[in-house]
C-alpha cells in the first residue's frame, strides 16, 4: 500500500516538474531573447503575480474578497520610499525586510477589524481601511511627497552596486532577482495552500459552520490568512518601487485594488496558478491598452464585463475545461 | 454666531448630497443585494448631464427658470442609465456568487469613467451661472450663497419624500417585503424582477440629482464619482448598509465631521471618519441602523 502512495506522490511531481520545469526555463531565458522593454513588463508582470498570488490566498482559498489590497502594495511600495529618505538605506534586502514588517503589521491590524465580517461587507471595510492610508499619503505632502511621491533609486543587490546604465541594470540583475523572489514565492504559497493549515482554510471557505464544528478557530485562521496574504502583497509592493522608480499614491488608491482582484478573475482564482497567468496576461493586456488609447479603462472594463459574463473561471478555467473537453473526444 | 450657524449650514449641505449618494447605494443594496462600486460614477453621470444641458441652454440665450428647470436633467439621465445596466448586465447575476456582481459593477466603473471622459472631454464642466444667479443672503451679518440652501432643501425634501415613498406606498410594501424575503415575496405574487428594476432605477436616480444638484456650486470633474464613492461607503458603514434611516444618520455625521475637520483637523480629516467608522463597527457590528447577520 505504501508503495502505491510513494507511485502516486512521484506521479504528481513529476506532472507538477512537466509544467515548472518549461516554465522556468523560459523565464529564465526570456531577458536573452526579448528586448529590455518587454524584459520591464514581464518584471512589472511578475510583481504583479507576487500580489495577487497572496491575493488569492484570501479570495481563491480563503473565500474572502478584499477590495484593499492596495494598501498592502502601497505600504510595501512607500517603505522603501521612507527606508530611502530617512534612513538612505540602498539594501534591496534590507527593502524587502522592511516591507515584510510593515505590511504585516498593517494587515494585522487590518485584518483585527476585517476578519469579523465575510463577503461583502468584508469587501466594503477593506476598502474603507485602505483608503485610510491613501487619504495620509495624501495629506501629509511633505512626508510622502502628497500626489508627486517619493523618489527610488536602484538599489544595491546582495551587496552589489547597480551599474550605472539603469535600463540594463532592470532588464537583466533585477530582473532575475525578481525572478528568484517570485520563485520563493510561489513555492512558500504552494506549501501554505497544500499544508493543513491551508486545507483548513479551504474548509471554512466551503463551509464555515462545518469547519468550526470540527475544531477550526475560523477567525483566528482567517487572521492569519489576511496576514500572509497581506505580507506577500506587500513584498510586491517593494520589489515594485524601485523598478517604477517611484512609490506614488497611484498604488494606494482602492481601483488598484480593483485591478489587483482583476488579475486574479482574469487568471481564474480557483487554481493555484490561475492569479500568476492572470497577473502577467494584465500587465501586458494594460500596457498595450495604456499605450494604445486615452480610453484604456474602457478597453479594460469591456474586458472585464466580458470576462465576468462569458469565463467566470478565467483563463486558466477556460485551458481546464478545453482539456478535458479534448480529453472526451479522445 | 454667524460663522457657526454657517458650519452648521455647510454641514447640512454636504449631508443632503452625501445622503443623496450613500442613500441610494443602500436602497440598491438593501432590496437586491448588490453593492454597487459605479454608483459613484452615476452621481459624477448626473453632475455632468446637468452642467452640459445647462450650458447649452445658456449658449441658446434661454432665462434663469429655464436653467432650473434643467437640474433635473442629470438625475433622469442616470436613472435611465440605470434601468438599461439593471436589464443588461446585472440581470444575469442575480444566482451568481456577489462577487461576481461586484466585479461586474467594477467592469462598469471603468467603463462609465471613461465613456464620461469620451463624450464631455478631460476638462472641468461647470455651471456656475445657476449658482451665481440666486446671489447671497445674509446670515448674521455673514454672506451665504442662497443656492447652497437649494441644496440642502433638496436633500431634506428627497428624503421626506424617499420615506413616506417606501412606509407609505403600496411600492414601498412590495420593496420591504422583497428586501426581507425575496423568495416569500416572489411567492406571494410581487414581480421581484419589476422591483429590482425600480429599486436600481431609483437608486441611480438619486445618486444622480445627487450630481445634478451639487454641480453648480462646484463644477463636474473626472473622478468626481470614485471620490464621492469613498465617501458614501463611510456612511453606510456607519448607518447600516440597507437602511435608509442609517444612511440619513450616517449621512449627518459624516458631514458635521467633514465640516468641522475641514476647520480643526485638515490632514487627518478623511482618517477620522474611518476611525469612527471602525469604532462604530467593533460596537455595534452591523452599523448604527442594520440588520444583523450581513
Amino acid at each position: 500500500m505504501n508503495d502505491t502512495v510513494v507511485v502516486a506522490r512521484t506521479g504528481a511531481i513529476w506532472r507538477i516538474a512537466a509544467w515548472v520545469v518549461p516554465a522556468a526555463l523560459l523565464l529564465l531565458a526570456a531577458p536573452l531573447v526579448i528586448d529590455p522593454f518587454q524584459t520591464l513588463t514581464l518584471t512589472y508582470g511578475l510583481i504583479a503575480a507576487i500580489g495577487a498570488l497572496g491575493f488569492n490566498l484570501l479570495l481563491g482559498y480563503t473565500g474572502l474578497l478584499s477590495f484593499g489590497h492596495s494598501a498592502f502594495f502601497g505600504g510595501g511600495a512607500y517603505t522603501v520610499a521612507f527606508l530611502v529618505k530617512y534612513l538612505k538605506i540602498a539594501s534591496m534586502e534590507l527593502f524587502l525586510a522592511g516591507s515584510v514588517l510593515v505590511s504585516a503589521l498593517i494587515s494585522a491590524l487590518f485584518g483585527f477589524v476585517c476578519v469579523r465580517y465575510t463577503r461583502i461587507f468584508f469587501g466594503i471595510l477593506t476598502l474603507a481601511l485602505s483608503q485610510v492610508l491613501w487619504s495620509l499619503a495624501f495629506k501629509f505632502f511633505w512626508v510622502t511627497g502628497g500626489t508627486d511621491g517619493l523618489r527610488v533609486p536602484t538599489p544595491t543587490l546582495v551587496g552589489m552596486a547597480p551599474s550605472d546604465d539603469k535600463m540594463d541594470f532592470l532588464a537583466h540583475r533585477y530582473y532575475y532577482y525578481v525572478l528568484a523572489v517570485f520563485a520563493l514565492c510561489v513555492f512558500l504559497m504552494w506549501v501554505i495552500v497544500h499544508s493543513p493549515f491551508g486545507k483548513a482554510l479551504q474548509a471554512i471557505r466551503d463551509n464555515e459552520t462545518r469547519a468550526e464544528f470540527i475544531g477550526i478557530r475560523i477567525r483566528r485562521y482567517r487572521l492569519i490568512a489576511f496576514v500572509i496574504s497581506g505580507i506577500f502583497t506587500g513584498v510586491a509592493g517593494a520589489l515594485w518601487a524601485p523598478l517604477n522608480g517611484l512609490a506614488s499614491p497611484d498604488v494606494l488608491v482602492w481601483t488598484f485594488s480593483g485591478e489587483i482582484v482583476f488579475m486574479t478573475v482574469l487568471g481564474g482564482f480557483r487554481t493555484f496558478v490561475g492569479p500568476i497567468v492572470g497577473a502577467i496576461a494584465f500587465t501586458y493586456l494594460k500596457t498595450y491598452a495604456v499605450g494604445f488609447t486615452v480610453y484604456w479603462q474602457l478597453l479594460l472594463g469591456t474586458v472585464l464585463v466580458v470576462l465576468v459574463l462569458a469565463l467566470p473561471t478565467g483563463i486558466m478555467g477556460a485551458i481546464e475545461q478545453l482539456a478535458s473537453r479534448m480529453k472526451k473526444a479522445r | 454666531m454667524g460663522v457657526f450657524a454657517i458650519h452648521i449650514l455647510n454641514a447640512l449641505l454636504y449631508s443632503s448630497v452625501l445622503f443623496l449618494i450613500a442613500g441610494g447605494l443602500s436602497l440598491i443594496y438593501g432590496v437586491m443585494r448588490i453593492l454597487n462600486l459605479a454608483h459613484g460614477n452615476l452621481y459624477a453621470l448626473g453632475a455632468f448631464v446637468t452642467a452640459w444641458a445647462i450650458g447649452l441652454a445658456l449658449g441658446a440665450g434661454a432665462p434663469n427658470v429655464v436653467l432650473f428647470l434643467l437640474l433635473p436633467a442629470g438625475a433622469l439621465a442616470a436613472a435611465v442609465a440605470g434601468a438599461v445596466i439593471e436589464r443588461t448586465l446585472l440581470r444575469p447575476f442575480y444566482k451568481r456568487p456577489e462577487e461576481y456582481q461586484l466585479l461586474m459593477t467594477f467592469g462598469l466603473l471603468m467603463i462609465l469613467e471613461d465613456l464620461i471622459r469620451l463624450v464631455w472631454g478631460p476638462n472641468p464642466l461647470s455651471a456656475t451661472s445657476v449658482y451665481a444667479s440666486l446671489g447671497s443672503i445674509s446670515i448674521a451679518g455673514d454672506r451665504y450663497p442662497a443656492y447652497n440652501l437649494v441644496i440642502i432643501a433638496v436633500g431634506i425634501v428627497a428624503a421626506v419624500f424617499l420615506w413616506a415613498f417606501i412606509y407609505r406606498t403600496r411600492f414601498g410594501v412590495f420593496l420591504r417585503a422583497t428586501s426581507q424575503d425575496k423568495r416569500m415575496a416572489s411567492a406571494l405574487g410581487v414581480n421581484v424582477n419589476r422591483i429590482y428594476i425600480q429599486a436600481f432605477t431609483l437608486g441611480c436616480f438619486m445618486a444622480g440629482l445627487g450630481g445634478a444638484i451639487v454641480v453648480p456650486s462646484q463644477s463636474a470633474v473626472l473622478g468626481m464619482g470614485v471620490d464621492a464613492l469613498v465617501l458614501a461607503f463611510i456612511v453606510v458603514v456607519i448607518g447600516g448598509l440597507g437602511s435608509l434611516e442609517g444612511a440619513l444618520a450616517g449621512a449627518l455625521i459624516v458631514g458635521v465631521v467633514r465640516e468641522a475637520g475641514i476647520t480643526l483637523f485638515p490632514e487627518i480629516e478623511l482618517a477620522v471618519l474611518y476611525l469612527i467608522a471602525a469604532v462604530v463597527l467593533l460596537v455595534r457590528p452591523a452599523g448604527l441602523f442594520g440588520r444583523a447577520g450581513t
